[in-house]
């Protein structure tokens, strides 16, 4: 990563002055290391501090363009908008946090679904998105998770699922709690059917997603230091009383447990999802692409010098 | 006999309190026994009337009762031949699931539940019903067993939610919910699940994807429990009354979303003040629906457990 340092160490001189003269959302700070990054750059690493590591969160658009093929992405499912049928009311109405969740968040609610090619394979796919209310499932979340395990089955293609959640959503109370059901019982045809599915671990992701589709992955795959369980870190203290160890519940001792099949950083993702599918289905390698036709001047380029000379 | 009065109780037990007494000093005065009979109907109509009245916070405090009847007494109540059945084979015995052969009638039956304790030490032992992944990875061992052997499965649901612990996350307490949900919703064999007390969350739906969801008419069934739900939502764990409003979770509430199928009427006054004639509406109706599974395909089961599932939830359109 020298790009990097050679970088940060022309800024050092003037820190002070920049710290006023940086607009805003041109440059992030990582919130491991503390090291400031040019934007445009830390999302062109896919949000991947390039000097520690550090996974940042991802918006779902810049999820979906860093895991599936140019061009192929088709968002399915769009027209599903959630209602209100407990007409729930905590310190506001929930139309009111859907409401606003969608302006700030997109129409989504907190899942797309379609299809695409990841690496080249054709898969059904969908991707939490945690900044809509917290990647929360309710009956919309749960029906879209639900159509694609039903979509891999019609169209006799794998599932993907990349899950970032904190839960069942509350405001839709038990018929949230019963998403659980619908989409494992989704799940559970598509293994009839010998269809892969591989399920992606992002941070953070607990309750009634861990406890569902999200751990029903064949494989199941996890980003760097993501935090995956059951319950949430704070339930679990207030229970035992006791400070919870080191590392807790991330996706390292979920490995360390036998909980997930391989810790993959999001720079090899896609190619891991491609070459993973590739293999659980019997299909061919990836095609090694083409070395890039040189181009420079005295070069052959097919058209200028005849390849055999006349007779 | 109580351990516990609650609030909304007080009346009526004071009042049988008074009747009691007067048994007592009547020593069998004919006089006297028609102003008993009177205070018997009045105590009876005065349960009847506050129970028809309950708050959603008193369907929960009711719901979670130390005097309710636990799955164990269900069994030895309503079945005969209960042979206990251990362990999940990989780490451990989870007494906070109980689970064993026996017979419903004629039937033999697979029962499946989890188990609350009566007083400290038995909750220590049964962890207050909140089971770890053995508990649930037993379940499905259980549920095999009974789909090898052709035997439907009944599960009593009665816990406040699956344990939040270390070890518990250690060994996977969400594949364990996850992959009994997953089993559940394929078994070759008719299910049913009975919540008796508290449906609490995905520790109790681990054992409830079943082709009937059955409540006791004082039983709750919820996504969080209300002081959960308060915490978050209100940031106050206090506002756990209002959030037990707005959950929806009452056994009717269950009834009016779509989700139970059948709420079976508990003695007046709960199924700890008439437990023989609440555990014979139970046998009944889970006979009764079992009758009904047996009469279908095993194929036609599974189609119509899958839709009902399926159907759950409510969407709107752009
Ligand atoms: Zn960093």
């Amino acid at each position: 990563m020298a790009w990097w340092r050679r970088k940060k160490e022309a800024l050092e001189p003037d820190s002070a002055k920049s710290k006023n003269s940086i607009p805003k959302g041109l440059w992030s700070k990582c919130e491991s290391c503390g090291e400031i990054t040019y934007t445009d750059e830390l999302v062109a690493n896919l949000r991947v501090c390039p000097v520690c590591q550090h996974h940042a969160p991802m918006p779902t658009a810049e999820r979906i363009a860093a895991t599936v093929d140019e061009g192929t992405w088709q968002e399915l499912d769009q027209e599903l908008r959630s209602g209100d049928p407990l007409e729930f009311h905590d310190q506001q109405p929930y139309p009111d946090r859907l409401a606003r969740a969608m302006r700030s968040a997109g129409p989504g609610d907190a899942f797309l679904s379609g299809l695409g090619d990841v690496d080249g394979v054709p898969v059904s796919v969908g991707f939490f998105a945690f900044e809509f209310m917290g990647g929360s499932m309710g009956s919309v979340v749960g029906e879209k998770v639900t159509r694609v395990f039903e979509r891999a089955l019609e169209t006799q293609r794998p599932a993907l699922v990349l899950s970032a959640s904190g839960g069942a959503r509350m405001q839709e109370g038990v018929l949230s709690l019963m998403q659980m059901a619908k989409t494992s019982a989704a799940r559970a045809r598509l293994r009839e059917a010998k269809l892969p599915y591989i399920s992606v671990v992002l941070h953070p992701t607990t309750g009634g997603v861990a406890a569902s589709f999200a751990m029903l992955g064949d494989l199941v795959l996890a980003e760097p230091k993501a935090l995956v369980g059951f319950a949430g870190p704070r339930v679990i203290q207030q229970t035992i009383g006791q400070d919870l160890p080191k590392g807790f519940q991330r996706a390292e001792f979920l490995l360390e447990h036998g909980m997930v099949d391989r810790i993959v950083p999001r720079l090899e993702m896609k190619e891991q999802l491609g070459t993973l599918l590739r293999l659980m289905m019997g299909a061919p390698p990836r095609p090694v692409p083409p070395e890039p036709e040189p181009t420079d001047d005295g070069e052959p380029d097919g058209d200028g010098e005849p390849v055999a000379a006349p007779s | 006999m109580s351990t516990k009065v609650l609030e909304f109780e007080r009346p009526i037990v004071e009042l049988e309190g008074k009747i009691k007494e007067l048994k007592h000093l009547s020593g069998g005065s004919q006089e006297m026994a028609a102003e008993i009979e009177r205070l018997e109907q009045k105590a009876r109509q005065l349960q009847r009337e506050r129970f028809a009245k309950l708050s959603p916070w008193e369907q929960v405090q009711l719901a979670k009762h130390p005097d309710r009847p636990y799955t164990l007494d269900y069994l030895g109540e309503i079945t005969t031949d209960f042979v206990e059945l251990r362990g999940d084979r990989a780490f451990a015995d989870d007494p906070a699931i109980v689970g064993g052969l026996c017979r419903l009638g004629e039937r033999v039956v697979m029962v499946i539940g989890h188990q609350k304790g009566r007083n400290t030490k038995e909750n220590l032992y049964r962890n207050f019903g909140m089971a770890r992944p053995e508990g649930y990875r037993k379940a499905q061992r259980l549920m095999r067993l009974a789909e090898q052997f052709g035997h439907p499965v009944i599960c009593f649901i009665d816990t406040a939610g699956a344990y939040p612990g270390i070890g518990a996350e250690e060994r996977g307490q969400s594949e364990a919910i996850a992959s009994s949900l997953e089993l559940m919703s394929v078994l070759r064999v008719p299910t049913l699940s009975l919540v008796i007390g508290e449906g609490g969350s995905g520790g109790a739906l681990a054992i409830g994807v079943t082709d009937r969801i059955l409540m006791l008419e004082h039983a709750v069934y919820s996504v969080i429990s209300p002081r959960g739900c308060a915490s978050i939502l209100w940031k106050d764990p206090e506002a756990e009354q209002a959030a037990a409003k707005q959950l929806r979770m009452t056994a009717l509430d269950l009834k009016t979303l779509g989700i139970c199928d059948e709420i079976i009427p508990e003695a007046v006054g709960g199924a700890h003040r008439g437990f023989t004639q609440t555990a014979a509406a139970v046998a009944e109706t889970l006979t009764r629906h079992l009758d009904e599974l047996f009469s279908l395909s095993v194929d036609a089961l599974l189609a119509a457990r899958y839709d009902k599932f399926r159907r759950i939830g409510h969407l709107e359109r752009a």
